[in-house]
């Protein structure tokens, strides 16, 4: 598990920077992907990035009801509407669109070392 | 006898609202130093709480009690009830309508992550509304 700046995951991702450009350089651990918000209720892996699917404010609400999340990054190209980022930025949550669908920005976190920090194996259900 | 004790309406269909009673809840529970497990886990119940109200119901209301060792969440509505409870806690089991699915809910988590996330949990439903109790233990 290694620690990777929002900045390293800007440029991992291709991402744009839709909100928080000042918080770059903090770093995170963990991530989790999702477009059923019930799922990542439902987690209870540490996670401070969430990547989705799902452009509504209900993913500002689940990262707010969930406390640990940091970073909201939408994937396939995506781009939340007005309210997503107004209730987002009173949340003090960083917001990025990558053009990667949800596998694939997963799958580049991972292997650049962003994984998960959870006592299942893999964030496995057992 | 609660130490603190506020109640909130929830009102049917209403999405654009779905998660203030949450949001409420979190900075009350910031204000009182609580452990952030205990504020987590209280938001997820108090949350669920709030779409089941939101999705299933023609509206309800929250009650939150805040007590020196627990938080109690009373989650009240009037509506149709749950048909088959034992069947409402399995996980993955949903009657929600599809157009709640797009919104990332209705994926038959609710319950079961009230229930998960709770140290005592007791539903009663009839055909005129539901009544689910949630405490936290500190």
């Amino acid at each position: 598990m290694l620690a990777v700046k929002l900045r390293e995951i800007k440029e991992i991702l291709e991402a744009q920077v839709l909100l928080g450009e000042e918080k770059l350089e903090e770093e995170v651990f963990t991530a989790c992907g999702a477009d059923l918000m019930s799922d990542v209720l439902a987690s209870r892996d540490e996670k401070a990035v969430l990547l989705t699917g799902l452009t509504n404010v209900q993913v500002v609400r689940t990262a707010e009801v969930v406390g640990d999340i940091k970073c909201i990054i939408f994937v396939r190209g995506k781009s939340p509407g007005d309210d997503v980022l107004e209730q987002a930025k009173k949340a003090g949550l960083v917001v990025m669109k990558t053009k990667y669908p949800l596998y694939i920005a997963c799958g580049l976190l991972y292997s650049n070392g962003l994984t998960c920090r959870s006592g299942e194996k893999n964030g496995a259900l057992q | 006898m609660a130490l603190y004790s506020k109640e909130f309406e929830v009102k049917a269909r209403d999405f654009d609202s779905a998660g203030e009673v949450s949001s409420n809840l979190r900075a009350i529970l910031k204000q009182l130093s609580l452990a952030p497990d205990i504020v987590r886990r209280s938001c997820i119940v108090c949350y669920e709480a709030e779409m089941n109200i939101i999705i299933h119901s023609y509206g309800g209301t929250i009650k939150i009690e805040i007590f020196e060792d627990r938080i109690r969440i009373i989650a009240e509505d009037t509506g149709p009830g749950i048909e088959d409870i034992e069947l409402a806690m399995k996980e993955g089991y949903s009657t929600a309508p599809e157009e709640i699915r797009e919104m990332g809910f209705g994926a038959g988590m609710g319950l079961p992550n009230i229930k998960a996330n709770s140290d005592f949990m007791d539903i009663k439903s009839s055909k005129d509304g539901t009544v689910v109790v949630a405490e936290i233990l500190f």
